[in-house]
């Protein structure tokens, strides 16, 4: 058996190609597109929703491509447990969805961010995680405007009381401090999964840290806990 | 047939960024009075609608569903029949 990702295209998504390229050609799994129009998931055992500027972000970010008609095939399939990771622009559109609790704000900076972060893995115990080495720090590239992320106390507590923050800004040896989190997030928060595990949402590009022309290869780590889960 | 006036507000309680930007940008000019700058969203459009009921519901639907994230927005809007 294979594992098989589908990378949805939106109108103005802009890192399909980059997860499609890490994902194949780099990984060698088998990857297809499947097109914002398109109602079916084409068998794929992991959707990835990408980053970019889906819908020009229009409105509020991930407002508009959460109405696709692919979303609609989509939440059912992360509704029946199905592999579902949402990347920058891929992660608004999961919270908009409502898959995932909380907003994305307007960077506190104001500025666009774009630069390598240092990542804090908070639970090992995830589908996504699982390959992770135990305390290593990732490091993997931002590229946003809006990966404020906010929400409001009770739900802040659920996700920390159900070990949901899946990852944190943190300094390259692993502190939590406001110097180390790049755009104003509460608690530090880079990437959070659903209650069930199998949704995963994240600021960071794992998908453009596969290839070790690029230098680290940490993203690796993400995509291939996630092929393991399913094949075992 | 409606005219929708739609106003999106941000909840006080969610930082504004760009108005605290903008605020800046009202000290270079000059004005020291300006205070409190929130930038919010107005939107309008037209419902076909006959009767004013049909129309409200419809316009909430919208605002409730797309226009506005209820988690840091609220909304109000008017009709007006045209």
């Amino acid at each position: 058996m294979s594992v098989k990702f589908g990378v949805v295209v939106f109108p103005g998504s802009n890192c399909d190609h980059d997860a499609y390229y890490s994902l194949k050609k780099v990984l060698g799994y088998d990857v297809t597109f499947l097109w914002h129009k398109d109602t079916s998931l084409q068998d794929c055992d992991v959707i990835i929703l990408p980053g970019g500027f889906s819908y020009g972000d229009y409105l509020r970010t991930g407002a508009i491509a959460r109405f696709s008609p692919i979303m609609k095939p989509v939440i059912e399939f992360a509704n029946s447990g199905g592999y579902l990771i949402g990347i920058c622009n891929g992660f608004q559109i999961l919270l908009e969805a409502g898959l995932l609790p909380g907003v994305m704000l307007k960077n506190k900076s104001l500025q666009f961010v774009c630069k390598d972060v240092y990542l804090s893995t908070q639970n090992y115990d995830t589908a996504f995680t699982k390959e992770i080495p135990d305390k290593e720090v990732l490091k993997v590239p931002v590229a946003h405007g809006e990966g404020n992320y906010f929400a409001d106390e009770e739900t802040l507590k659920d996700l920390v009381k159900n070990n949901r923050i899946v990852f944190k800004y943190t300094s390259s040896t692993g502190e939590v401090d406001e110097k180390n989190n790049p755009n104003g997030s509460i608690m530090n928060i880079a990437g959070i999964i659903n209650e069930k595990g199998n949704v995963l949402g994240m600021m960071p590009h794992p998908e453009r840290t596969c290839n070790p022309v690029l230098g680290k290869t940490d993203g690796v780590f993400i995509f291939r806990s996630l092929v393991n889960n399913i094949l075992n | 047939m409606y005219k929708a006036k739609v106003l999106i507000r941000r909840r006080s309680s969610i930082l504004d960024p760009q108005g605290k930007a903008v605020e800046k940008g009202a000290q270079l000019l000059g004005l020291n009075n300006i205070a409190n700058t929130r930038i919010d969203k107005y939107i309008e459009f037209t419902v076909d609608a006959s009767e004013e009921t049909a129309a409200k519901e419809e316009v909430t639907t919208y605002c409730s569903k797309l226009l506005a994230n209820p988690i840091m927005e609220d909304f109000e809007f008017e009709l007006e029949k045209i």
